[in-house]
């Protein structure tokens, strides 16, 4: 049996699907149109690179799973294309609804603006990616490519960034590809710091195009290419008592908590500011 | 009527254990005057027998296959039991975030030694670049500066700064050793910086030992007091052996001593330092810190860099909230207004240390048969299917991870 050569641009496409149903419902682009688009990508990266390995993740709104995974097919060799497809589509929808009665029995009350939860989907793709490292010295490159339409849950704000963290170390660039109306806070700085590609495509209904023009190249083919650099990352953090935005405040030495105003006390940790330091060289030896 | 006669001949009695042991050690005598020439000692016989380069093997395509890492393994897994206990003991423990540490390292003439390849003194730098790296990444908001101990006198290498590049150009410079090694000294002399470091921020010292004494100019007792009253926390890490006054030291300030084994052990007793350790409250004033975060300039603006003094497009560089100026990296301190400048992402680096993730549990192999009507047969992060046997389980609450067990 042949050994498999893994050279430079055999990449690992780790996909984040957000299934979202409060934001598809009212999305400018059907959901429908947007798996087809997203089939195709999927399509067009299994065909740049015979070692090419693909993975997708739906995002729900209280749980994530694995959807596709092109390694399970292989083994035959000419696996049926369309009967793949057909069963990750079967798969999503069991996903959606299964994740509908998750919501519903969670007690959580869900609206429009509910966020779905990127940090679990995250978190699974790098679980994944270290289980690839871990199978030897050769193996593809990993990325991971977050299609995301719903806001920002700020609860999710330090999974989140533990998982960039760890991104970050891996070596994983983190992509991001909004579907949404606004902006992502949390996906732009995740794209900043893993020095990963950043898009808010203006014209939904070419998805596909921006696919497969910005996030389709393996990481070695990106150093030639010239690839949309975000300008605008904003990098302020907001306040823990009123949750806007602040460009200066104050922290608190303790617990690293952020303030916009002077306050007595910390509310996070409870420590005392500008207390008077006990001097140890007053201090009566308390051995005696 | 026996003649005398030494090894095997005159002896009727029955092979004592004795008579069979002298037999074994004149054949090995023979072997190894044959062979070398001379007596082996005991610690070179441990290599004469066993020749641990014949256990390299090579796979189908020629290259090596790593060694058998049974050891490695159980020492790993016993290390995780440790941090498993003083995780679930430290849930919420208060860390010191906020650090200002000074590297001591020594360059006496026992830096010199050779029983780290290359020489000590290069094995210390080298892990201290990686320390340090590790060390702002860990904390984005500490600071970092060396001293070195050379001749009995201590020169500081490094001013204490937020930023690793220059202290890593320093340490990648030309370093030489000679002379006595004096912690004294290098007490003394950190603890003049420290003390002008402002009250929230926790005082540390690292002190990378080579040398088996100390030639000091006065009393070192009295020297640890002082330290002890400022609240500085000294940890040593020795090279060599075990010295009382490193242990006393490290004792009284609350830092912790350990001594290397080799270079692999040398330089996971460096990174054990880190991560932030539990903070005493005491040694710190709790104080809201004015920080500004922030953005990065339009592209169009062209204005000079507070910090190297050349002409930047304001999309490269950061604008001060507070005086507006230029600078080109973060985490940093104006030059201008004196306001620390952060971004949030290394506020946020520092969260994982005050909400550690709960501990694992490790799950038996048989498990997997009650799993199959559980949990399914693979793996609910990675998707690994749980056949294989090489395999550790961790159960959080509700879901079954597995491992490679390397």
């Amino acid at each position: 049996m042949t050994s498999k050569v893994y050279s430079d641009d055999v990449s690992l496409a780790v996909v984040v699907v957000d299934t979202n149903p409060f934001f598809w419902a009212s999305a400018a682009l059907p959901f429908a149109d947007f798996f087809a688009h997203l089939i195709h990508y999927v399509n067009s990266l299994l065909l740049l690179n015979h070692l090419n390995h693909v993975v997708v993740i739906a995002t729900g709104v209280s749980s994530c799973t694995y959807i596709f995974d092109s390694s399970d097919a292989s083994a035959s060799g000419s696996a049926d294309v369309a009967a793949t497809f057909a069963k990750a589509s079967r798969k999503i929808e069991e996903f959606i609804a299964q994740d509908a009665r998750c919501t519903a029995s969670n007690g959580s009350v869900a609206d429009s603006n509910s966020a779905s939860l990127l940090s679990g989907a995250l978190s699974l793709a790098l679980c994944y990616i270290q289980r690839v490292f871990r199978s030897g010295t050769r193996h593809p490159q990993p990325r991971i490519l977050c299609l995301q339409g719903s806001p920002d849950g700020p609860e999710q704000y330090v999974a989140v960034m533990n998982s960039i963290f760890s991104a970050q170390r891996s070596m994983v660039p983190i992509d991001s590809c909004i579907v949404g109306a606004q902006d992502s806070a949390f996906l732009q700085q995740a794209s900043y710091i893993t020095s990963g590609v950043y898009l808010k495509p203006q014209e939904l209904s070419g998805l596909f195009q921006y696919l497969a023009a910005v996030f389709a190249t393996d990481l070695h083919s990106r150093t030639f290419l010239r690839l949309p650099k975000t300008l605008g990352v904003d990098f302020r953090a907001s306040c823990f008592c009123h949750k806007k935005t602040i460009d200066m405040g104050y922290v608190c030495s303790v617990c690293l908590s952020i303030f916009c105003k002077y306050h007595k006390k910390c509310s996070t940790c409870g420590s005392e500011f500008n207390r008077v330091m006990p001097d140890l060289n007053s201090m009566p030896d308390q051995r005696q | 009527m026996y003649g005398g006669g030494g090894g095997g001949g005159g002896f009727n009695a029955p092979s004592t254990a004795s008579g069979r042991r002298r037999n074994q050690e004149d054949e090995e005598e023979e072997e190894e005057e044959a062979g070398e020439g001379r007596v082996l000692e005991a610690w070179e016989r441990a290599y004469a027998d066993d020749r641990s380069w014949e256990a390299l093997q090579e796979d189908d395509s020629g290259l090596l296959r790593p060694i058998d890492t049974k050891t490695l393994v159980h020492a790993q897994y016993r290390r995780r039991l440790l941090l498993r206990s003083a995780a679930t003991a430290a849930a919420r423990i208060q860390k010191g975030l906020i650090r200002y540490l000074y590297i001591v390292i020594d360059l006496s003439r026992a830096a010199s030694e050779m029983d780290y390849r290359p020489s000590r003194m290069a094995v210390v730098a080298k892990h201290a670049e990686a320390f340090i790296r590790e060390f702002f990444d860990q904390n984005p908001l500490s600071h970092v500066g060396i001293v070195t101990i050379k001749d009995g006198i201590c020169h500081r290498l490094t001013e204490i700064g937020g930023s690793p590049e220059s202290q890593i150009k320093a340490l990648m410079g030309k370093l030489e050793c000679s002379g006595d090694s004096s912690l004294q000294n290098a007490l003394e002399l950190v603890h003049g910086y420290l003390d002008q470091v402002p009250s929230y921020g926790h005082k540390e010292i690292l002190i990378l030992y080579s040398a088996l004494n100390t030639c000091d100019p006065g009393d070192i007792m009295e020297t640890i007091e002082k330290c002890k009253k400022s609240k500085i926390r000294c940890s040593i890490i020795g090279l060599a052996a075990e010295i009382f006054i490193c242990k006393h030291i490290c004792e009284e300030t609350g830092g912790s001593y350990t001594i290397a084994l080799d270079e692999s052990h040398f330089k996971e007793l460096l990174l054990e330092h880190a991560p932030p350790s539990p903070a005493i409250a005491e040694y710190a004033a709790a104080n809201l810190i004015k920080m500004g975060f922030p953005q990065r300039g339009a592209e169009d603006l062209i204005s000079i860099c507070s910090c190297h003094k050349k002409i930047k497009s304001g999309a490269e560089g950061y604008i001060c909230p507070r005086c507006k100026v230029n600078v080109c990296e973060l985490p940093t301190e104006c030059r201008t207004c004196g306001l620390t400048l952060v971004s949030s992402p290394h506020l946020a680096r520092s969260y994982h240390h005050l909400f550690p993730v709960q501990p694992f549990d490790e799950v038996s192999s048989i498990y997997p048969n009650k799993l199959g009507q559980k949990g399914g047969q693979k793996c609910y992060g990675c998707q690994q299917s749980f056949i294989n046997p090489g395999m550790l389980f961790f159960d959080i609450p509700k879901l079954v991870y597995a491992t490679f067990s390397l």
